[in-house]
């Protein structure tokens, strides 16, 4: 289980302090999946990167199974077997798909399993085993290539930050039904970074982060809709 | 062959003992052990330290591996290795110098190569240069390379350059007539205060000769790197030259592609980046569990590759 407890962060600059979370408090019980959504600007790629340690919170305690992790590092958290997606995944010279999702599993992997974990997101899987993860790829290739190699790690908690972007749609639908796969098969916990409704659409909860601030989390049921009538009714999520 | 002479044959040549094939194995600057087969002639120079490596026409799937190594200091070492690569041919030519200096005076090698590649032959050119030993004395390699290369012939050259070289001065020049392809990587790291100079012309003088250029370098430590490579399309051709570095430390790398056309359709490119370990690399390989040092370690191997 993850509980985060009054988790602040802010950076400063030449222009002063300033607070991109304020007071995030929630939990994501074991097997979870939590969408969660908001304005662009309002913290929500922060807090995923504060859960996996890439960010050190200014104030709060992140506790990951009872253990406080606050001050562990990225390493550390990796091996208690948290994960997270980048959203603007790197590129490696020299390092195949095969060698990445090797690397995400920790031991080489059979082929047909590597061809699996990329059919999952997409990827016609031969093309991509021994393809150089480089700048040769689109922006939506690597993007499916980061996702596999969460697909890839045995986790207990995966974050994926913002998955959807830079996808196609027809890579998008084949998504969302590895998502729901993973939900339904798996026992692993998943956090979403996500304004895509049918992601929304599949989680068991959605939180709603904005101004640095949880301003709602509940079910899926009773977030979800809500939601949707303010999409219909105002602009507060354009 | 002790322990030393067996580690140096294979770190230069991924040799396990006496290979298979054509073999010249010089050792302290002389010819240690020689072996010809019914292709492929080697033969001492008569008229200064070297071989003439003759590969009959047609020659198909043999390999030449001519490694050096020395392992005295003191040794200062200037061969001439001539390659006759006849028409048709098809060969793997492995080189490479490792030198074990456990003493206070520079070890040299200077291996002067020149291949005559003829009409729609094809070779693969390896070399590995690799230094050890705990003495305080240099380890130094400067090689040159010609590379003459007739029509419709094609050469891949490696040249890899990984630990333990204190200096090295490489010159390579490469002349291609018509149809001819060579394709060059370079792959190349220096730590301490190592310093690593390659200076490369290649002459497209027929018509549709091609040629690939790729260099491949880490500096670390406060060593000291500099790439010269040019490419010269003096008929209608391709060319591409890429340059390519990741620096490290108190390090210094100059990098300085050249293009040059002499003919309105010849077609050349160059690229060129030196840049630090990108930060999200680091963190991306730290997400799977991976150290800081262990996941800069995966990004150095892979980028050497």
């Amino acid at each position: 289980m993850l509980e985060l407890k009054h988790i602040s962060f802010n950076v400063s600059d030449d222009k002063g302090e300033k607070d991109i979370l304020k007071d995030i408090s929630l939990t994501v019980e074991d097997g979870k999946f939590l969408v969660i959504t908001g304005p662009n600007g309002g913290g929500k790629s922060t807090l995923a990167k504060v859960i996996m340690g890439i960010e050190k919170p200014t104030g709060g305690q992140i506790i990951w199974n009872g253990q406080d992790i606050t001050n562990l590092s990225i390493t550390e958290r990796a091996k208690l077997g948290i994960g997270y997606a980048f959203q603007h995944p790197p590129r490696f010279k020299g390092l195949s798909g095969r060698d990445l999702l090797s690397l995400a599993h920790g031991s080489t992997l059979p082929e047909d399993q590597c061809c699996m974990y990329l059919t999952q997101v997409g990827l016609c899987s031969k093309d991509y085993l021994n393809r150089q993860v480089d700048n040769s790829l689109s922006g939506g290739e690597i993007k499916r290539i980061e996702i596999a190699t969460l697909m890839a790690r045995d986790l207990s908690l995966a974050i994926y930050d913002e998955p959807e972007a830079g996808i196609d749609l027809w890579s998008f639908n084949m998504l969302v039904e590895s998502f729901k796969g993973i939900s339904k098969t798996r026992k692993e916990s998943m956090i979403i970074i996500s304004h895509q409704e049918r992601i929304m659409k599949i989680a068991d909860e959605i939180a709603v982060v904005a101004d640095g601030y949880v301003k709602e989390i509940g079910p899926r049921e009773d977030i979800f809709p809500k939601l949707m009538s303010e999409f219909d009714n105002s602009c507060t999520f354009r | 062959m002790n322990k030393t002479d067996l580690h140096m044959l294979q770190a230069v040549a991924d040799l396990h003992g006496i290979p298979q094939g054509a073999y010249n194995i010089r050792k302290n600057g002389e010819g240690f052990d020689r072996q010809s087969t019914e292709n492929i002639i080697i033969e001492p120079k008569k008229d200064k330290p070297g071989i003439d490596i003759i590969v009959k026409p047609d020659t198909k799937n043999e390999s030449v591996h001519i490694p050096v190594i020395i392992t005295e200091a003191g040794v200062e070492d200037l061969v001439y290795n001539d390659f006759f690569i006849g028409d048709n041919a098809d060969v793997l030519i492995v080189a490479g110098c490792g030198i074990h200096n456990s003493g206070d005076k520079k070890s040299e090698h200077d291996g002067i190569h020149r291949f005559h590649i003829g009409k729609n032959a094809r070779i693969k050119y390896v070399e590995k240069h690799y230094g050890e030993g705990e003495g305080t004395g240099e380890r130094v390699l400067n090689p040159v390379t010609e590379i003459y290369m007739d029509e419709n012939s094609y050469c891949e050259m490696e040249s890899v350059q990984i630990r333990g070289v204190d200096s090295t001065k490489r010159d390579t020049i490469a002349k291609l007539e018509k149809g001819a392809r060579l394709v060059v990587l370079e792959k190349l790291m220096t730590h301490g205060n190592q310093i690593a100079h390659s200076d490369m012309v290649v002459e497209l003088n027929g018509e549709d000769a091609s040629s690939q250029i790729i260099s491949r370098s880490v500096a670390k430590d406060k060593s000291e790197q500099v790439f010269y490579p040019r490419a010269v399309g003096n008929a209608k051709c391709r060319a591409h030259v890429q340059c390519d570095s990741i620096i490290m430390d108190d390090a210094k790398i100059r990098s300085i592609p050249e293009i040059a056309a002499n003919h309105w359709d010849a077609n050349i490119v160059h690229e060129a980046a030196i840049g630090r370990i990108n930060n999200d690399q680091l963190l991306k390989l730290q997400t799977l569990g991976k150290t800081e040092e262990e996941a800069e370690e995966i990004i150095i191997n892979c980028f050497l590759k």
